[in-house]
């Protein structure tokens, strides 16, 4: 069989849905934020099978090195934030933490 | 394989100098901060004012020498990656005195420098930095520069949300702020990635390229345009996807939602502008047909409506200051969209100037709450009875404010609304310039409930009606805004061109 572009496409949409059915049904923030970690992913497969198949050059590849870079830095960023919450609050359920008016 | 690299040439950077000065201004203030370990808090903030007003000066300089050449079409940095034109020439001087104003004030807040003032200085070095990242935004010609400059500006954003680390409001709006961040940039790359997919390119001009040689399916590209606009309306808390920012404004420390309802969302504007406005071609017949195929007028059209409907009839039933000024910013992103339904140069050269006036409408809101709840310690409408005859002057900059955030001749915010309303009933859009009047009707309501409590409700017997001693620094920043406010709202015509040119010489 040969792998083409679809195959790359196939995988990346079904990554990206799996992220997007984890973020919209985690409770725990970690969880939400793994979800996202799918998400880019799936993009960056996108980016690196366009740059092979399409545009015969290594922009997409470079851009999907740059996502990865900000995944981490977003990353730690969003685990920092996680981190002071449940010092606040002493969870990490997203939805429990309702201080704020509605 | 071909090997694109685009060498930089250190001479393209001689055009990025304000923010290089801001970046190294980052560095300093923050170093600076650790140095004197929290000891003197004036040098982190001293060093700050200082590099705003340095690369302010270089902005000034650098649009000024563009007018004088007569044009000022943009000179491309590192390749192709960000171009410095007009726009973002225009975008850069808003920014710088953004977050020059946010920086004064913050430094006559408690909630940013603690009772004792025992807070160390990281708000100023993140606001510059901040800034620097704005300004890139206004600047990126490339989905590449695109997204690491959103992002960064987010990374950035969500730190300063949570600036008050034991408390629990500032914790919660700082953890919503990055959930639902991380998540709508996430589905905006994902659109980016089908977008270079279907053109081939990463460059707006070369993905316009692409767009109107017309191999383009209509349905694909609207789904990708939804895709992305989902990740920029984030950014601008543009109705369907403005969930986090009342919390995260009500959450935040209050100088900080001042930068927030004005620097991140004038930037996201900057971005949609350029990105929109080059990759659809706007003005050739071929992206005229494409912006009409995917049905892009209604779309926007739709969701400013939403956008400033909710906004407005939501803030009708809040009784919290700061959290009515979030969904008056909601709303004012409505208005804000109209002029973005036809993508023409009228219309975004009335966004520019609009965003202008609300910059300094906004910002004037919120620094009043600021130095209110320096003393109240609150923000409940409640709590504002009387108010304004304890600091008759500052009470009286907040009139002008409200008054012009309203869109009431002869402030500001009345010049800025007419040119949007013109923009779209010049192409015949009357229900979308009708409901937009009706809504600001309904925004006169809730504006002058705030002016109501402060002025004519009466205190309860026993309330405190001690005058309130504010800061010398507080009323020279609300004079700047206050008299801006005032000025532009008569002597208009110069500034509104300067954002006709500002788009006139948007380079492609």
């Amino acid at each position: 069989m040969n792998v083409g572009l679809p195959h790359f496409l196939t995988v990346s949409a079904i990554l990206f849905s799996l992220g997007l059915f984890g973020v919209m049904s985690r409770r725990n923030a970690v969880g939400i934020l793994m979800g996202v970690e799918l998400m880019l992913n799936a993009a960056n497969i996108n980016f690196v099978a366009f740059s092979r198949y399409v545009e015969h050059s290594i922009n997409g590849q470079m851009m999907a090195a740059f996502v990865i870079v900000l995944a981490a830095a977003e990353a730690a960023v969003a685990l920092a934030i996680v981190l002071a919450m449940y010092r606040n609050f002493g969870t990490v359920h997203a939805d429990s933490v309702q201080s704020l008016k509605r | 394989m071909e090997l694109n690299l685009n060498i930089p040439s250190w001479s393209d950077l001689r055009f990025w100098l304000p923010e290089a000065i801001l970046c190294i201004t980052f560095l300093v203030a923050l170093l600076g901060d650790l140095v004197v370990r929290g000891r003197r808090t004036w040098v982190p903030f001293a060093v700050s004012v200082a590099g705003l007003i340095t690369a302010g000066a270089y902005a000034v300089a650098a649009m000024n020498h563009g007018l004088d050449a007569g044009q000022f079409q943009g000179h491309t940095i590192m390749g192709s990656l960000m171009i410095v034109d007009g726009m973002a020439g225009f975008f850069r001087l808003l920014f710088i005195f953004a977050s020059l104003v946010t920086v004064l004030f913050a430094w006559t807040s408690e909630e940013i420098m603690g009772k004792r003032r025992e807070n160390k200085g990281e708000f100023y070095a993140l606001t510059v930095l901040l800034t620097a990242a704005m300004m890139v935004m206004a600047e990126a010609r490339d989905l590449l520069m695109l997204f690491l400059s959103m992002e960064a500006v987010g990374l950035i954003s969500y730190v300063m949300a949570g600036y008050m680390r034991t408390s629990l409001r500032s914790s919660e709006a700082s953890l919503k702020y990055v959930l639902f961040g991380a998540v709508s940039s996430a589905i905006m790359l994902y659109g980016m990635s089908l977008l270079y997919g279907m053109t081939g390119a990463m460059e707006f001009d070369g993905i316009r390229n692409a767009l109107i040689s017309g191999t383009v399916d209509p349905f694909a590209l609207l789904v990708v345009v939804v895709l992305i606009l989902a990740g920029m309306s984030y950014k601008i808390a543009a109705v369907p996807f403005h969930y986090w920012c009342p919390d995260v404004y009500e959450g935040a420390p209050t100088p900080v939602s001042a930068i927030f309802s004005v620097g991140p969302k004038a930037a996201g504007f900057a971005l949609m502008i350029r990105f929109f406005y080059t990759t659809f071609a706007a003005g050739t017949d071929a992206g005229t047909q494409l912006v009409q195929d995917i049905n892009w007028p209604l779309l926007v059209a739709v969701m400013s409506v939403a956008t400033m409907t909710y906004g407005n009839l939501v803030a009708l039933r809040q009784t919290n200051v700061k959290r009515m000024l979030a969904y008056s910013s909601i709303a004012h992103v409505g208005y804000l969209l109209m002029g973005f339904v036809l993508l023409s140069s009228a219309g975004l050269a009335s966004i520019l100037f609009y965003l202008l006036v609300y910059t300094l409408m906004n910002l004037g809101a919120f620094f009043y709450v600021v130095a209110i709840n320096n003393h109240l310690k609150s923000e409940e409408l409640s709590d504002y009875v009387g108010i304004g005859f304890r600091a008759p002057w500052a009470g009286a900059m907040m009139v002008i404010f409200l008054a012009s955030l309203t869109g009431v001749p002869p402030f500001a915010g009345f010049v800025g609304k007419f040119y949007l309303f013109t923009a779209v009933l010049d192409k015949q859009w009357f229900w979308l310039a009708i409901v937009a009047a009706l809504n600001s009707v309904v925004s006169l309501y809730y504006y002058f409930k705030v002016v109501r409590a402060m002025f004519l409700s009466t205190p309860a017997e026993g309330t405190d009606m001690s005058p309130l001693k504010l800061h010398w620094l507080q009323y020279v920043v609300l004079a700047m805004l206050a008299i801006p406010t005032l000025a532009l709202g008569l002597f208009f015509e110069e500034f509104k061109g300067l954002a006709d040119m500002a788009i006139g010489m948007m380079g492609g």
